[in-house]
């Protein structure tokens, strides 16, 4: 009797007894299967779960992406990704030669662009191998699914690369499992603004990867992980232009081991492997070009490389000559013909090398720059500075995990936590620049707060489970009156220690649960909605959806001869080309300032005036988006200060005083004279003033800037609309011919 | 001052000569190697001043060629150096062929830039 109760007992803690097994245990066994019966190690234990976690987070980091899929359909949204689309089209269709050498004449008529030159391929190729091996595998699927659901997936990558950058950091501090796991839960909501098809996407996966194979290679000194590394800076250089950031940021942080002096044979090797090759490999992107020898923002890999040859050479002849006299004659030899030799090469090169970065490298530096010098750059809402409810919206608990982070890293510092540190702090003042920045910062901010997380919960559990020890050694050693004292107080204190730990491990879930919410209902309200397609709710608190772009581009495919040309803002120039298959004027690759000025200046202009730049530029239809039927605030009127500012940039003859009442701007009746004849101001109110928007406002009330607006009846005299969508958000004019003469 | 100058600069010659004499064959083979690669690179630099740098990117290909061999040299030398603690435990065949790995890849990339 006694054995058979303790069997039904305790078969929970037996592998599958070995007993006769009653009903009960042949139940129960079953569910107690898992990690218990399978007598595995705790080395193996450790594994599945890691595994399981890895599993379950590259799982989740996928579908955390698909709102948007889910809620409308699978479709490109916002404006980049269109053109991206449509050169991943292409690609397919022409092959790679066609796509390398492709001349687009369908964008910024009558110039052109010369795509192949000016674009990063880095997206467009992996969409297009992934498109090709899926084809060769016989899966039939549309290169529209593979790039909608290639954002997500490279999402899910990265978060696998993080994890083994964190692993790498984290294996000579901390226990694998805490740092592990606590890296995963903070991993999936690593990019909330990697939703749709753009360049970024791919690129902060290079950019981790990168970064994890180069410090690999400082830790392992071995030639084969530079080179990986230099083939993860290939891939940087060819997905975005932000590899600038890599480029800079490693040479600052050997500059930085060697000034700390922890310094090594592995460092040489690495960088130097890293640099030459992966500087050769970025110069056959021909976007990026001769850039890596003769621009600014690049000299300071090639003087650090310089500097690095320079020290280690010292160094072997200091190793080699043991007598310090000698060695300081050698330094003063060299130092003096090393002086004499820059001089002449300064002089020499002086004539090679361009002073100015691009522009938005001299945004990050001074960011008062753009506002002077540069409208178009200022004017782009993603590169304004960052307000703190941005970060607190996007980074939320990260926020002040992130110093505790710092902390924990400097307690620990090697090679790789430098290295975390230096990315973290430069990528976060660089953040606080310009918003779109966070996308770089968010990794570095995710791996320093999954250091804080799991150091803190490594020293939690240690206290937890340290208890069971105490006692049985206090009790097996008979020792000293002074240290089985000491012991008694330390099970004394114990017990609070414990439940305090225990507390604070209560309270450190539900802060990640608090977190993980928080990513999920952020990524699902406002980082999902495609901005094609505008939601709203209606007037019974339903969902309204305003298919109005769409309607206007469809229009155009169909209604429009195929050789007309569309003049718009340049917002809307890649939508028009790849959804409404139309050649455009300019879009939103803004490389031609001038180009966009005279369409500015077009805008702002009177409708005769107008009509004489239309006419040079072969303008067919001329399409604006207006807000004021619907409250939507994104429209051109709300942009016209922008156009009136960059057409002025370049033409004098705009100046935008005349559009201001006292400093204000304004569309109602007290508004300036030209505001109200502007050809802006007539193609959005055109026929509006009949129109009753709100019950108990009079006729031609604008609900996006809440006035009645000022001149209610516009004539045109040189244009004529001819499409309207149903609410009135996108409208399109024709120009027409001149009049036949006398 | 230019006497002890010269006298130390003397001394000096003959310390490195002396110190530089027991490095064993190997590595004076390797170094051997990175003095040619500079040399050429040198000579490359001098030739493109006298008759300017059009193609540009010719020019880049061979003197990086010829520097990415050179450093490269270097780090097998480095991996290779019995006296290095940290790459002690790396057998020299596993050095060698990363070295020969890298280098083909730079000739590749070499090649494709060329032009």
């Amino acid at each position: 009797i006694r054995n058979g109760g303790k069997s039904d007992s305790v078969n929970g803690h037996k592998s599958g007894s070995n007993q006769s097994p009653s009903l009960k245990s042949d139940l129960i066994s079953p569910t107690m299967f898992n990690l218990k019966t399978l007598k595995l190690k705790t080395k193996q234990q450790e594994l599945l779960i890691r595994v399981t976690i890895l599993c379950l987070v590259y799982v989740l980091a996928f579908i955390t992406r698909l709102f948007s899929v889910l809620r409308y359909e699978s479709m490109i949204h916002e404006f980049d990704p269109c053109f991206n689309y449509r050169t991943t089209l292409f690609l397919t269709q022409k092959g790679f030669y066609g796509f390398w050498n492709w001349f687009d004449s369908e964008s910024w008529y009558p110039l052109g662009r010369i795509i192949g030159d000016t674009l990063y391929p880095g997206l467009m190729v992996t969409a297009a191998l992934m498109y090709w091996t899926l084809r060769f595998l016989r899966f039939a699927v549309h290169i529209r699914e593979v790039c909608v659901l290639g954002a997500p997936f490279f999402a899910s990558n990265t978060t696998l690369v993080a994890y083994f950058f964190g692993k790498e950091i984290g294996d000579l501090g901390f226990r694998g499992r805490p740092c592990g796991s606590c890296t995963d839960s903070d991993l999936p909501w690593l990019h909330l603004e990697i939703r749709s098809y753009d360049n970024e996407g791919v690129a902060i996966f290079a950019l981790l990867l990168t970064f994890y194979l180069f410090v690999k290679a400082v830790n392992t000194g071995s030639l084969a992980w530079a080179l990986a590394s230099a083939f993860g800076y290939f891939y940087m250089v060819s997905a975005w232009g932000g590899y600038v950031f890599i480029i800079n940021l490693v040479p600052l942080y050997v500059m930085v081991l060697l000034i700390t002096g922890r310094y090594s044979m592995r460092l040489y090797v690495a960088y130097n492997c890293m640099y030459v090759l992966g500087m050769l490999l970025a110069m056959q992107i021909r976007f990026v070009g001769f850039q890596h020898v003769q621009s600014g923002e690049h000299m300071a890999a090639m003087g650090v490389f310089f500097l690095l040859q320079v020290f280690y050479f010292l160094d072997w002849v200091k190793h080699m000559l043991s007598d310090t006299k000698l060695f300081q004659a050698f330094l003063r030899i060299t130092v003096t013909t090393a002086v004499v030799v820059g001089v002449v090469a300064l002089g020499a090169l002086q004539l090679g090398i361009s002073h100015h970065g691009r522009a938005a490298s001299t945004l990050l530096l001074d960011p008062t720059y753009a506002k002077d010098h540069i409208p178009i750059i200022a004017s782009v809402s993603e590169h304004q500075p960052t307000a703190w409810s941005s970060f607190m919206f996007d980074f939320h608990s990260l926020l002040f995990l992130f110093p505790a982070g710092l902390y924990f890293c400097f307690k620990r510092l090697s090679d790789a936590t430098i290295f975390l540190v230096m990315y973290g702090l430069t990528s976060m003042y660089f953040a606080g620049v310009m918003v779109r920045l966070i996308l770089v910062a968010t990794p570095a901010v995710c791996l320093i707060s999954a250091i804080a997380v799991s150091a803190t919960i490594k020293n939690l559990t240690r206290l937890v489970r340290a208890k069971n020890k105490v006692p049985s050694t206090g009790s097996s050693k008979g020792a000293s009156s002074t240290k089985s004292s000491s012991k008694a107080s330390l099970d004394q204190s114990l017990p609070f220690q414990r439940n305090g730990a225990i507390a604070l491990l209560v309270g450190a879930f539900y802060l990640l649960s608090k977190y993980a919410t928080h990513c999920t209902w952020v990524t699902s309200e406002a980082y999902s909605s495609p901005s094609i397609v505008l939601a709203a709710r209606g007037a019974y608190g339903n969902r309204v959806i305003f298919y109005d772009y769409r309607e206007a581009y469809f229009w155009l495919r169909q209604n429009t001869p195929p050789d007309a040309k569309v003049m718009s803002w340049w917002d809307y120039g890649y939508q028009i080309t790849a959804m409404g298959n139309r050649t455009v004027i300019v879009d939103n690759n803004t490389w031609n300032n001038t180009h966009i000025a005279t369409v500015g200046r077009a805008m702002s202009s009177y409708e005769d005036e107008a009509y004489e730049i239309m006419r040079s530029l072969d303008v067919d239809y001329v399409l604006v988006v207006f807000g004021g039927v619907t409250g939507y605030s994104s429209d051109d009127i709300n942009k016209f200060l922008w156009m009136v500012r960059i057409g002025g940039g370049v033409f004098p003859v705009i100046k935008e005083p005349d559009y201001l009442v006292n400093g204000e701007y304004r569309v109602d009746k007290g508004a300036a004279p030209k505001m109200l004849n502007c050809l802006m101001y007539k193609l959005s109110y055109y026929r509006f003033g009949e129109l009753m928007t709100e019950y108990g406002k009079p006729p031609g009330y604008d609900r996006a800037r809440g006035v009645e607006i000022g001149n209610k009846d516009v004539k045109l005299e040189y244009l004529e609309e001819v499409f309207t969508t149903s609410n009135w958000i996108v409208r399109i004019y024709k120009v027409k011919p001149p009049n036949n003469r006398w | 001052m230019a006497r002890t100058t010269t006298k130390d600069a003397q001394d000096l010659f003959h310390s490195l000569r002396s110190a530089y004499a027991s490095t064993p064959t190997n590595l004076k083979i390797i170094d051997l190697y990175v003095m040619f690669a500079v040399f050429t690179a040198l000579i490359q630099v001098a030739y493109m001043a006298i008759v300017g740098s059009f193609p540009f990117n010719s020019f880049l290909s061979g003197v990086l060629s010829c520097i990415g061999t050179a450093v490269l040299a270097v780090c097998l030398r480095i991996q290779v150096n019995k006296e290095n603690k940290e790459f002690k435990d790396l057998p020299p065949e596993r050095a060698f062929a990363d070295f020969v790995l890298c280098n083909l890849v730079l000739h590749l990339v070499i090649m494709n830039f060329l032009g």
